[in-house]
Parts: C-alpha cells; sequence; structure tokens
C-alpha cells in the first residue's frame, strides 16, 4: 500500500483520497460521513515525517472505516435509522492500534443496519452500487468498505464477518477480504450482532496489506475478554501441499461462471505440484439454518440494549416507558432487524428453544467436527464464497430467505470460528468480479493469507 | 410452519416493537417463509450430539477484581441522551 515518507506526504495520499471520496460518492453511496479534517491529520504525520519520528507503520495512509466502528469522528450509526445522533466517547481497539501507526481515516462506510444483510440494500441511507455496475449491489454487509477500496479511494477499509459479510462484498467487487479466526482481533468498540461468531477483519488490494494489518490489530484485549491469546504474530506460514474442494458445493445451486473459475484454480494448483482432493462435508447443506436459528437468537438478546434511553434516536410518540420503548424500536429498525430480531425470539421462546436452538447448536457440533475431519486430510480449503456474482439492485431485497441464500457457502466457518479469506480470481463474461475463499484451520490465518499468493501465480 | 396473527403479536411483544398493521401482514409472511426453511434442520439426525454454544476456547475469564478508569466520563455519557435533568436520564414516568 502507498505509505507517506519523505518523497510522498501524508497530505498528499489524503488529499487524493478524499477527492476520490467526495467525487463517487453520489454515483455508489459508499460513505455515510466523510472525514473533512483528515488534511490536519494529514499534516501532523508530515510533521514526523520531517522531524525524523517514527511515524507508525501505517504513516498516512488513507483507510476507511465500516460505520459500526466506535470512535469519536463522526456518528456511528451502524447505517441504523436508532443510532442515528450517537458520537462515541470511546474508540474501538482495532482502530486506536491502526491510527497509532499513523493511518488515517477518511470515512464511515455503508452498511447494511446492523450489519443484517448480503447486499447494503437494508441500509438507513439507502443501498451501495457495485463498483463494476451501478445496477448491482455491493454485497454486504460490508459493502461500503468493500466498494471504497475497489475504487481505489482508500488502501484499505475495515469490516465485520458475521457469516459472510466481508468476503461476499469482497467477491463481488473484486478485492480481498479477510476474517480472521475467531477472536483474533477485539471486537471493543464494535457494534455487537452475534456475539459467537462476530469478527473484526479487512478489505484490502493484496495479500501483503492484509499480512501488516494483521501485524497491527491481532492480539489479546483485557477489555476483549473473548480475544485469544496472541498468536499472530509468532505463528510462520505453513506449506499448502493438499488442497480440499468441497464436493458438496459443485452443483447446479452454483453460478457456472464461479464453478469454471474454481476448476481452472484447481488446474493451476495441480500444475503447481500441489495435490487437490474432493471433501465429503454433507453437514454443511444444514449451516445455513442452523445460522439463521443461532445468529437471530443473539441478536434479539444483542439489540435489546437499543431502547432509546442512553443514546441514539429517540421516539417522539411516547407517553410511558413502555411506549418509548416500543415506539423507538418500532420506528429505528429496519424491516431486517425486526424480522431476525423476532425469529431470534420465537427460536428461543418457550416451546420452541429445543426445536430450534438446542437443534441448531448440536447441528453446529456436526458442522465443527466436520471441518475437523477434512483438514486431517488437506491443508486449506478452497472453495466458492457465494452462489452467484452480484445481483440486481431490487431483486432479493424482499425475499428474506432468497438473501439468505446468498450466505450458504460463508456462513459455515463463521460457525465453526474459522479463518476465511476471499480472493479476486477475474471476471465474468460480463465482467462482474469473481472471487474464491480459502478456508483453513483455526490460528492458520498467516497460511492461508501466504497462500493466495500460490493462487494469484499463472 | 404456520404462523397466525397472534403469535405475530406475540413476538413482536417479547421484541418490544410497535407494528403497524401493515408490517405485522408483511412480517407474518416473512416469518412463515424463514421457519419453513429453517426447519429443514429435522432432517438432520443429532442423536447424542452435545450442543455447541461458542467456539472460543477458554471458559471463565476473569479480570482481576479492580475498579479502572474508563474511556467516558459521566458528562460525555449524558451528553448522548435525549433529556438530562438534575445531571440524570429524563425518562416518561415508569409507574
Amino acid at each position: 500500500m502507498k505509505i507517506a515518507s519523505k518523497t510522498q506526504s501524508a497530505v498528499e495520499l489524503v488529499k487524493t483520497a478524499l477527492e476520490k471520496a467526495h467525487q463517487y460518492q453520489a454515483e455508489y453511496n459508499i460513505f455515510n460521513w466523510i472525514n473533512d479534517n483528515a488534511i490536519q491529520q494529514a499534516e501532523q504525520i508530515d510533521a514526523k515525517i520531517a522531524q525524523g519520528e517514527n511515524p507508525g507503520r501505517l504513516a498516512g495512509v488513507p483507510y476507511a472505516l465500516k460505520d459500526n466502528f466506535l470512535s469519536p469522528l463522526g456518528e456511528t450509526t451502524a447505517s441504523a435509522e436508532i443510532l442515528t445522533g450517537f458520537t462515541s466517547p470511546v474508540t474501538a481497539t482495532a482502530v486506536k492500534k491502526l491510527e497509532a501507526e499513523g493511518a488515517i481515516l477518511i470515512g464511515r462506510t455503508n452498511l447494511d443496519a446492523f450489519a443484517h444483510g448480503s447486499s447494503t440494500e437494508n441500509s438507513y441511507f439507502g443501498p451501495t452500487k457495485n463498483s463494476k455496475d451501478t445496477t448491482r449491489v455491493a454485497g454486504g454487509s460490508s459493502g461500503g468498505s468493500a466498494v471504497a477500496v475497489a475504487l481505489d479511494i482508500v488502501e484499505f477499509a475495515t469490516g465485520t464477518d458475521t457469516g459472510g459479510s466481508i468476503r461476499q462484498p469482497a467477491s463481488f467487487n473484486g478485492v480481498y477480504g479477510l476474517k480472521p479466526t475467531y477472536g483474533t482481533i477485539s471486537r471493543y468498540g464494535v457494534v455487537a450482532m452475534a456475539s459467537s461468531t462476530d469478527c473484526v477483519g479487512f478489505f484490502t488490494k493484496n495479500s501483503a496489506d492484509l499480512d501488516l494489518l494483521m501485524e497491527i490489530t491481532a492480539g489479546q484485549d483485557a477489555n476483549d475478554l473473548t480475544t485469544l491469546p496472541d498468536y499472530y504474530v509468532t505463528s510462520k506460514p505453513q506449506t499448502v501441499q493438499k488442497v480440499g474442494i468441497i464436493k458438496d458445493f459443485d452443483n447446479d445451486a452454483v453460478d457456472p461462471e464461479i464453478r469454471q473459475a474454481l476448476a481452472q484454480k484447481v488446474e493451476q494448483l495441480k500444475a503447481q505440484g500441489i495435490e487437490v482432493i474432493e471433501l465429503e462435508m454433507p453437514a454443511l447443506k444444514y449451516a445455513l439454518a442452523a445460522y439463521y436459528i443461532i445468529v437471530p437468537a443473539e441478536i434479539a438478546s444483542n439489540l435489546s440494549r437499543h431502547d432509546g434511553i442512553r443514546y441514539g434516536f429517540r421516539s417522539s410518540e411516547s407517553g410511558d416507558l413502555v411506549s418509548l420503548y416500543n415506539n423507538t424500536r418500532g420506528e429505528g429498525f429496519m424491516p431486517e432487524n425486526k424480522r431476525r430480531i423476532m425469529i431470534g425470539n420465537f427460536v428461543l421462546s418457550s416451546g420452541f428453544y429445543d426445536a430450534y436452538y438446542l437443534k441448531a447448536a448440536k447441528a453446529r457440533t456436526l458442522i465443527i467436527n466436520e471441518y475437523g475431519k477434512a483438514f486431517e486430510q488437506c491443508d486449506v480449503i478452497l472453495s466458492p464464497v457465494s452462489p452467484n456474482p452480484s445481483f440486481t439492485l431490487g431483486s432479493k431485497v424482499n425475499d428474506p430467505v432468497a438473501m439468505y441464500l446468498e450466505d450458504v457457502m460463508s456462513v459455515p466457518l463463521n460457525l465453526a470460528g474459522l479463518p476465511g479469506l476471499s480472493v479476486p480470481v477475474g471476471q465474468t463474461s460480463a465482467g462482474l468480479d469473481l472471487g474464491l475463499q480459502i478456508i483453513g484451520p483455526r490460528r492458520s490465518d498467516r497460511t492461508i493469507i501466504n497462500f493466495a499468493k500460490t493462487l494469484e501465480e499463472k | 410452519m404456520d404462523v397466525d396473527e397472534k403469535q405475530i403479536a406475540h413476538l413482536a411483544e417479547l421484541s418490544d416493537f410497535a407494528l403497524t398493521a401493515e408490517q405485522s401482514t408483511a412480517l407474518q409472511g416473512n416469518i412463515k417463509e424463514i421457519l419453513t426453511y429453517i426447519s429443514q434442520l429435522d432432517e438432520l439426525d443429532t442423536e447424542g450430539i452435545k450442543p455447541t454454544y461458542q467456539v472460543f476456547e477458554m471458559e471463565n475469564v476473569w479480570r482481576p477484581d479492580e475498579i479502572l478508569p474508563q474511556e467516558a466520563d459521566r458528562e460525555q455519557l449524558l451528553a448522548l441522551t435525549q433529556e438530562v435533568q438534575d445531571y440524570q436520564i429524563k425518562v416518561p414516568k415508569v409507574l
């Protein structure tokens, strides 16, 4: 990535980024907020460089923040009406680490409200458009971040991936998207969706940048007791000798051009001397159903805090406390937020808990076991990210099950806490971006990032 | 799986939502479709399988029982709310 130095000033980098941000905003709706004060921060970086001080590993690097990361710069809305007006007094750990290395915030990017969605159409601020075709979706939920990197506005952007929200928009826009091992990067200061699968990750233009961002942000955090003891910085990439392909995902439900892209990569790997084996993983077929039970249950719990009392939007129609809660939540949540909260309350409610929530938790065990068996046979798995490339705006937004099916190949690894990296692998005949994901065992993040380079070789 | 209006009203109550009649009807259709989809889990044999609720490898991670300085002070937190009176958040009457 472009880093400020004596020959390339932070002010120049930031100025260019801001100009592009404003230039593309009207057409693509990428940002919820643009940081027009970024130049002042860039001047401070340049002053450090001039004085011979260490400006940090990300000196003057323009970056974008998915608008569900808390920081006092701009309102943190999660693209939801119920959080409008909320400027956080606290800063997410990941943001602190990036800015301590000199990264400069250009803007806060659009998402499906509370990261509920796979197209960025569920945003209170309207959809973000695909970087290659503005009649199509950016993917989601981190659509704005993917497009900000794809259009070369910023050098990298943050995202969150609960069930594919980094990998799918990365694949729809021809950029790299990493969802690390569960627990690698602190979630302190990130708007919670589903705590047992939420992960912080990144969008970049190449795999080497992911490695640098992981070195900077990974690590245990006293403010997030679900962070793993540090492992990333000391980990070594393993040589990949065997790659697994999931047979259960190779069927007519997957777009022929995606299947062809996978087949081409398989041939390439074989020519590179890597063994490719077929894996049978029959429980993965049920991962999406299990995910859409477990995740809504956690959403119902996590989103109960949004009550209009302490921060954000409050309904003006309220005679008493109960109607204040009901009207604030009724007006402030998007339809998809409501669906998920209601499904969550349904699967947790008396009489349905065993049949749904408990059943899904058992299915989760079977899915984890299947990955365990798979990684006894291969070093990494190569798989499509989604069944299709970017789809037309509006085509799925009123059909929640069709939208959920977008996630069918991305959610299984979230349930198992595994790392996944979406890598661009070319375009369709119509010029839409295609991506494939590399999946590895827990803590194999460095291996999958390194393997992306093997995949890029022709 | 069939979902009737009464169940939608019950779920809305559990979720603390005020819904218009139009919203309720739309949600009823959506929720029925989603429940039909997720009900396919019935096919999966989970006999004798232990449930997994989280994939974190550690249990009961405690921090020392010490009072730590907080990033935001009381003034900053009060500034986030809509109405403040006497250094406290003002809400409609509870009783």
